[in-house]
């Protein structure tokens, strides 16, 4: 989910198809059986980098995703959803975490990363480039934007690398309670006044079709799906889970009494399916291409924190060196 | 990045009677912060009584393909890992 | 030897005292919230959100505690949400803007040594509902302590840089901790009952830890600070207002909202 299929550049051409065949018949086999992809195991060069990418891009998609939440920590109305908002935005950190170390397992370091989100070429999803208005926007982002997470995730705890496939079963175990959260909030407010329940409309108002965005483009522009799929990293389409996250959610927003903003939403008996109207590409291609309302913010928001705990940074490595200076003077 | 972190592998007893199991990694500048970002980002519920932090780079592992002659032998370093391997900074595009 | 506090000012003291704690640990843990996402390593984002949290779950105890000593039918919401600055009773200290991170290291720990010698005191208060409530916020505070420290001597015994910065984090923070052992009526009447420890009594010990955790951090200790701060009679710094209008600005636009 935080892995919108974004990775669309073609590169050059799988290495596999150079390399001798046995070791990428045998490695597809073992992905068949459904074995797990250690570190060291042997690779197709382009199933490490196509993991990288996907990896990175769902760490960095945490790590930018604590900033339009964490803008509502000092304001939360009550003791107990600043706590509760406290320990989301840290858990999601602690995602970005679980991330970067599988990441790592693939051979580039969490600087190197990092330094590619903070000059802006590498991606990260696409929902958090919008901003949080009101105090519904973080009901709206619990319910919506993690729904939509962990549909997507759930199915990567079977992804065939073993330390993402771990990473991703510890992130969906703490996923729920966010999204409980969320829906707490709306369900509050929804229940609550004439204007919490108005907020919490608006809140739905603006974070419906992005969320819908966030599956990623329709399985027809996707090129790399199926590759993805061989592989067993992506299990499956776009498509199907963005259809299957808005088969879940309108009963619960129904539940709220509050109206989905899809006039041509409606339930199809015979297929069993709600269907919905057309998607607004051009809004989600120009999200990415840096033209959403907060592309600028975040980006700044990271390259401030970077820039400024430079000295922190430098200043750690410095004690650590003198640290390690002293103990081999001690034992010399 | 000369001063980034190095890496430390965690481990973490979740109750006693139970061993020390590989849960994921962390960056620190030295090992009593490594402990701390472990119990930060591994223990936040509940699930640890005892941690164990290792410096990714005095991890030696067993080659996965070792029968294999088609594989690299890559015996003594867990990972593909770039940071484990001091260059020169005056060395570019490396 | 003074006769027995009437019941009355003992209670009000009480509730003051516990108020002061309360208001501490919930502003500290406000400016710690204002950090997340900004901290310079992912690392320090899940760290302070630690504190953070353990801060305003203080807090609320303290408050929902507070409530109920003053009768008045407040709950931990209303006391931190409906109150203004002049009836906040924290430390001048605690409200304090975060700065660099450097900054909030030395604030922290300058809180943080505080409250080990405060909340190990309490664990023997005559109340055994602030005593319970100490206990707990002693295990957390040894460990947000061992956080601060940590960095206290990473920071002060890093970089020529790094030290100028906590150097002067000292020299300009210094001057609240005076406060922290300025005992009061409040303080002396709650002493009396055996409620709380004498401020007196910690001072030494607390002095002796700053003076030999600034040594391990190549920190000078800055001299005493003449102008006395009265955040714990609500007199505070300009920065109180600020902090609390951003805090309490829904419930205070929505009156009688549930959320």
């Amino acid at each position: 989910m935080y892995t919108q299929g974004l990775d669309q550049a073609p590169g050059p051409a799988p290495a596999s198809a150079a390399e001798p065949g046995a070791p990428a018949a045998h490695f597809q086999a073992r992905v068949d059986a459904e074995e797990k992809i250690e570190p060291k195991d042997w690779m197709p060069e382009a199933y490490r980098q196509t993991l990288v990418r996907q990896i990175s891009q769902h760490a960095h998609s945490e790590v930018v995703g604590m900033l339009p939440e964490g803008n509502w920590i000092t304001r939360a109305p009550s003791l107990r959803r600043k706590a509760v908002l406290i320990a989301k935005v840290q858990d999601e950190g602690g995602h970005g975490m679980y991330l970067y170390s599988a990441a790592e397992t693939l051979g580039v370091a969490r600087g190197e990363l990092v330094e590619q989100l903070l000059a802006g070429s590498a991606k990260y999803s696409s929902i958090f480039n919008y901003p949080t208005l009101t105090w519904a926007d973080i009901g709206a982002i619990g319910w919506l934007v993690d729904g939509a997470a962990i549909m997507n995730q759930i199915p990567l705890c079977r992804c065939s690398y073993g330390p993402y496939a771990r990473a991703m079963v510890r992130i969906c175990k703490e996923e729920s309670f966010h999204q409980r959260q969320g829906f707490e909030i709306m369900l509050t407010l929804a229940r609550g006044s004439e204007a919490q329940r108005a907020m919490a409309q608006d809140a739905l108002n603006r974070w419906w079709w992005p969320s819908l965005m966030m599956f990623g483009p329709s399985d027809h522009d996707s090129k790399h799906t199926a590759q993805s799929m061989r592989w067993k990293i992506k299990r499956f389409s776009n498509d199907e889970l963005r259809q299957k996250f808005i088969d879940v959610t309108v009963p619960q927003a129904q539940f709220l009494g509050l109206a989905v903003p899809d006039a041509a939403l409606r339930w199809n008996e015979a297929t069993g399916h709600f269907e919905s109207g057309p998607i607004d590409w051009s809004e989600f291609h120009a999200v990415l291409k840096g033209h959403g309302p907060c592309n600028r913010e975040r980006l700044a928001a990271r390259r401030a924190a970077h820039a400024e705990g430079a000295w922190v940074r430098e200043a750690a490595a410095a004690h650590a060196a003198k640290l390690a200076g002293r103990s081999a003077a001690a034992a010399a | 990045m000369s001063h980034e972190w190095p890496l430390f592998e965690v481990f973490i007893r979740s109750r006693s009677g139970l061993e020390h199991r590989h849960v994921g990694s962390v960056h620190a500048a030295d090992a009593r912060m490594a402990v701390e970002h472990a119990r930060d980002v591994y223990t936040r519920r509940l699930e640890g009584v005892s941690i164990w932090v290792v410096p990714s780079a005095q991890i030696t592992a067993s080659d996965p393909g070792e029968a294999e002659a088609l594989f690299e032998p890559a015996r003594d370093k867990v990972y593909r890992h770039p940071t484990f391997y001091d260059i020169p900074d005056e060395v570019k595009n490396l | 030897m003074s006769a027995p506090e009437p019941g009355d000012a003992l209670r009000a003291a009480q509730l003051r005292y516990v108020l002061r704690l309360a208001d501490t640990s919930l502003v500290l843990g406000q400016r710690l919230g204002e950090w997340v996402g900004h901290a310079p390593q992912l690392e320090e984002d899940l760290g302070l959100a630690n504190l953070a949290l353990d801060l305003i779950g203080q807090a609320r105890l303290l408050l929902t505690y507070a409530g109920e000593l003053e009768g008045r039918g407040r709950d931990e919401d209303a006391l931190a949400f409906l109150r203004d600055a002049p009836e906040f009773l924290n430390l001048t200290l605690a409200e304090q803007p975060n700065g660099d991170f450097g900054h909030t290291i030395v604030r922290q720990w300058l809180i943080d040594t505080w409250q080990l010698q405060l909340y190990a005191g309490l664990s023997a208060s005559s109340d055994a509902r602030l005593a319970a409530i100490a206990a707990k916020a002693l295990k957390e505070t040894r460990y947000h302590h061992r956080f601060s420290s940590g960095w206290l001597v990473r920071l002060g015994d890093g970089t020529p840089q790094s030290h100028e910065r906590m150097q002067q984090a000292l020299d300009s923070l210094w001057r609240f901790t005076p406060e922290l052992f300025a005992a009061d009526e409040v303080d002396e009447v709650v002493c009396r009952a055996g409620i709380a420890p004498s401020l007196a009594q910690l001072q030494p010990a607390w002095s002796a830890q700053v003076d030999e955790e600034l040594r391990a951090a190549t920190l000078a200790r800055p001299p005493a600070a003449p102008h006395p701060w009265y955040g714990k009679r609500g007199v505070h710094s300009e920065h109180l207002g600020h902090l609390l209008a951003e805090m309490q600005h829904l419930p205070r636009t929505f009156p009688g909202a549930r959320w």
